[in-house]
């Protein structure tokens, strides 16, 4: 017995969601953790505490408020419709907006300390070399800051591929939209499909691990600052 | 001293024994595993029971799928009260289960409710108008009432019309979440969610026909562990009585 | 001409300075730590905001806090070298060297590649990168990467305070080449008499965020009443021309500014008109009523006392002389001062013991 096409297509809805979020919360994380790692307002402490409750909170109390938020009485819920969108319960777009708050923490923490471990005086010394803020941040902090931007990646992708609380509170299970692979396994097993289980499972395992080698053997050491 | 002492302690003893059996012949705990769709019953039941008998009810709510997985690892249920008949049968056939003690405590209701009021009419059209975004059900491979609302579905011909809406909860509490939330505008849900001494409790539904889909059997048995545990019998023996079957029939459920 | 008003607060410290200094040649802004140079030099490269400034350079005014305006620091023309290089270590020392020179238009490049490097002698060190480089070279390609922006305005901040003796002594020629190179103003914090002695034209004293003194260096580190005279390396500079070589002798004669007074000191050759600018500490001054003696003393000039003023240990006293029109000092105990009776307006003859040739 091998993967079906069911499980397949669970496999590749995974891959696509953690694909997307990862590459939306690089965009959406970086200014977020340029601000925490620079400003001095008062706000830090509050927008930091923030970012981090994916980090303490279980999955499912994530799922539940989205749940509210995003159906018809929720805010969301309310934009969107008004918006022309109707509700993103059961959709692939209100799983990536679960997947993008859950998985933030794992994005912005890492950007954030390779930022400040930039340091000021690099973006100093491309101020006096006549690089705008834009420039800088292309020509200097981004090139510094690659490994954090790897790590976040990494961490990012690796940490939605095994979203599986948020998902169950809002996909509604729904084949080639919401079905991922968490869900299909936990399915697999709740009806005593066991064996398709470890297929699914054991896939999915093998093809984190060879994602993750890969990646973390690309990692060069950074380079010094004198 | 010494000779009275050791004339008196057998009495002692004796008495504190008794004490100690006195006091756990009174007072036994019996771990259950419950359906959910059975959770707002069986919290009922469960006060009475303790008043009755003395015995407490420790129960656990779940997917009935989830707890054969269970069981059959090793969880510490002493007895299971599924949504279906065919988990008991399973649980028997591998020798689990106290032979014998399997028997029907409820047959199950569906129900095709809505959160909004009048939006669901009383004999379910609204189902086959098709005007909604969302169709609610249990997942039919791990919930009996999700397997019946697919039956229904069927029968009625709707199944391909409805298939790109249909949303699957985990369970049947799962199932009315997303109902009750909004988020599905209708769905189907055990009738004892949304029912209570002869009145739907908020919204709209229409009580599917028994006649519409396999009967829902729900059966309960006495599982291994709760083998020599006297809460468990006095349990089953409960259920079985009149006050238990009032509570369950005014939930919506048949005997 | 450099304007600079600034007035700036941190916690425990306050900048409140009102000056002008010349738009070309080398200005040192000179102090103790904590004196303010470096916030002084930051502000005007804008990468400190005073909270009132006003800061000109030449035609170009960066700052008004009047009218608000801030020109942004990349805005800003000028070129700024760090105390530590602070080259991007992501990059090679020939993307570091470029990547200011690529961001001025064309028509803008007054220096170029070559010359910055041929300047700053690091034209075989442009395949490696900064972690391979020693201190004295990784400053010395940080001053050509600040060069190659073709800045209206350097500022160096305490360039060689990193370095050890050695560097130190490497560098020094360079930033004298660029003195008398190229015609870019600079400003240059330093703590170190020194350095300032031997590249600045003109001065600012700092001390506790305030300015004590402004001024060309030959008048201003003659002054008695600043604490540049206390220590005991107290002196003064002189910037003579040559104007003849003795080959025989070995000796070199050096005209004084506006006069025709010679001192002579024994050097290399060097062509007749040549600049070339001199220390002369106090403690190697002496004084004589005549001139009459014989003595090994190689140079003795007329000159008239101008005050005095009390050294760095209660014996000596510092007597400010003029040598026409060029200041000297000179630390003599208070018993000969008695015995000389020393005062105001006395005309005497000065013995210059040592001669330090600062090029």
């Amino acid at each position: 017995m091998s993967l079906s096409s069911a499980d397949l297509s669970a496999i590749w809805l995974t891959l696509k969601l953690a694909s997307l979020t990862t590459v939306i919360l690089l965009i959406v994380g970086t200014p977020i953790a340029l601000w925490l790692s620079r400003t001095r307002s008062w706000l830090r402490g509050p927008v930091g505490a923030i970012v981090a409750l994916p980090l303490v909170l279980p999955p499912t109390v994530i799922g539940f408020y989205l749940l509210l938020a995003l159906g018809p009485h929720g805010y969301l819920g309310q934009l969107t419709q008004s918006l022309g969108l109707g509700t993103l319960t059961f959709s692939f777009a209100g799983l990536v907006i679960g997947s993008v708050l859950y998985s933030m923490p794992f994005v912005v923490q890492p950007l954030q300390n390779a930022f400040s471990s930039i340091g000021t005086r690099p973006l100093e010394v491309a101020a006096t070399l006549r690089a705008n803020p834009w420039d800088t941040f292309f020509s200097v902090i981004l090139p510094l800051a690659r490994p954090g931007f790897i790590t976040a990646a990494i961490l990012g992708f690796a940490h939605t591929v095994g979203e599986f609380g948020v998902v169950l509170m809002i996909g509604g299970n729904i084949p080639e939209k919401t079905r991922v692979v968490s869900v299909q396994i936990y399915d697999h097993v709740e009806a005593m499909e066991y064996a398709q289980a470890h297929w699914l499972a054991g896939a999915m395992l093998v093809f984190s691990f060879v994602v993750l080698l890969a990646l973390y053997s690309s990692r060069k050491t950074k380079a010094g600052w004198s | 001293m010494t000779i009275r002492a050791s004339r008196f302690a057998p009495t002692c003893l004796a008495s504190l024994l008794a004490v100690f059996a006195f006091g756990s012949a009174q007072a036994d705990e019996v771990q259950v595993a419950v359906a959910a769709n059975f959770t707002a019953p069986i919290q009922a039941i469960a006060a009475d029971f303790e008043k009755d008998t003395g015995h407490k009810l420790v129960a656990s709510f779940g997917a009935t799928g989830q707890f054969y997985t269970q069981i059959k690892n090793g969880a510490p249920f002493e007895v299971f009260l599924s949504a279906d008949d065919s988990t008991p049968k399973k649980l028997e056939a591998e020798g689990d289960s106290v032979k014998g003690s399997r028997f029907t405590y409820a047959v199950g209701t569906l129900a095709l409710w809505s959160a909004k009021e009048g939006y669901v009419d009383a004999k379910g059209d609204v189902l086959k108008k098709n005007e909604y975004q969302h169709l609610s059900i249990a997942n039919p491979k791990a919930a009996p009432y999700g397997l019946a609302a697919t039956q229904v579905l069927a029968r009625e011909g709707l199944t391909d019309k409805v298939k790109d809406k249909i949303v699957e909860g985990q369970n049947i509490s799962q199932a009315y979440q997303f109902v009750s939330t909004g988020n599905a505008e209708l769905g189907f849900v055990a009738l004892s969610q949304i029912y209570k001494d002869g009145k739907i409790t908020s919204g709209s539904a229409w009580i599917v026909p028994a006649s519409l889909h396999d009967p829902i059997k729900q059966d309960a048995v006495i599982l291994n562990k709760g083998k020599d545990n006297p809460a468990a019998k006095a349990l089953v023996d409960y259920l079985k009585g009149p006050k238990a079957a009032a509570v369950i029939k005014s939930y919506g459920y048949e005997i | 001409m450099i304007q600079m008003r600034l007035k700036l607060r941190y916690s425990g410290f306050a900048l409140d300075v009102d000056l002008q200094v010349p738009g070309r040649g080398v200005t040192a802004l000179y102090g103790h730590s904590g004196s303010g140079k470096t916030t002084c030099l930051r502000c005007i490269a804008g990468l400190e905001r005073a909270e009132q400034g006003f800061v000109q350079v030449n035609d170009e005014v960066w700052q008004d806090s009047d009218n608000r305006i801030f020109v942004a620091p990349h805005k800003r023309a000028l070129g700024y070298v760090f105390q530590e290089a602070s080259l991007f270590p992501h990059l090679s020392v020939l993307a570091n060297l470029a990547f200011g020179l690529k961001r001025i238009p064309k028509p803008q490049r007054r220096v170029d590649m070559a010359h910055a490097t041929e300047l700053l002698g690091i034209g075989h060190l442009l395949d490696r990168h900064p972690q391979h480089l020693s201190g004295g070279e990784r400053q010395r390609v940080g001053i050509a990467r600040a060069l190659l922006t073709s800045p209206k305005l350097l500022l160096m901040d305490e360039p060689l305070a990193a370095l050890d003796a050695q560097r130190k002594g490497e560098i020094l020629p360079y930033l004298q080449r660029l003195h008398d190179e190229l015609d870019i103003p600079v400003l240059y914090v330093s703590h170190s008499q020194d350095e300032v002695a031997r590249l600045a034209d003109h001065i600012v004293l700092l001390s506790n965020g305030k300015a004590l003194a402004s001024g060309p260096i030959g008048q201003t580190l003659a002054r008695l009443d600043l604490p540049l005279a206390m220590g005991d390396d107290a002196g003064v500079v002189i910037e003579g021309r040559v104007s003849a070589y003795d080959a025989d002798y070995q000796l070199l004669s050096l005209q004084l500014p506006d006069t025709t007074l010679n001192i002579r000191v024994p050097h290399t050759p060097l062509d007749a008109g040549q600049a070339l600018r001199c220390k002369v500490q106090a403690r190697d001054v002496s004084l004589s009523l005549d001139n009459t003696g014989q003595s090994s003393i190689l140079n003795r000039l007329p000159v008239t006392v101008v005050s005095e003023m009390s050294a760095d240990n209660a014996a000596h006293v510092l007597i400010r002389l003029d040598a026409a029109g060029t200041p000297l000092l000179a630390r003599i105990t208070r018993y000969s001062r008695d015995q000389l009776n020393i005062h105001p307006g006395q005309p005497l003859w000065a013995q210059i013991k040592a001669v330090a040739v600062l090029a």
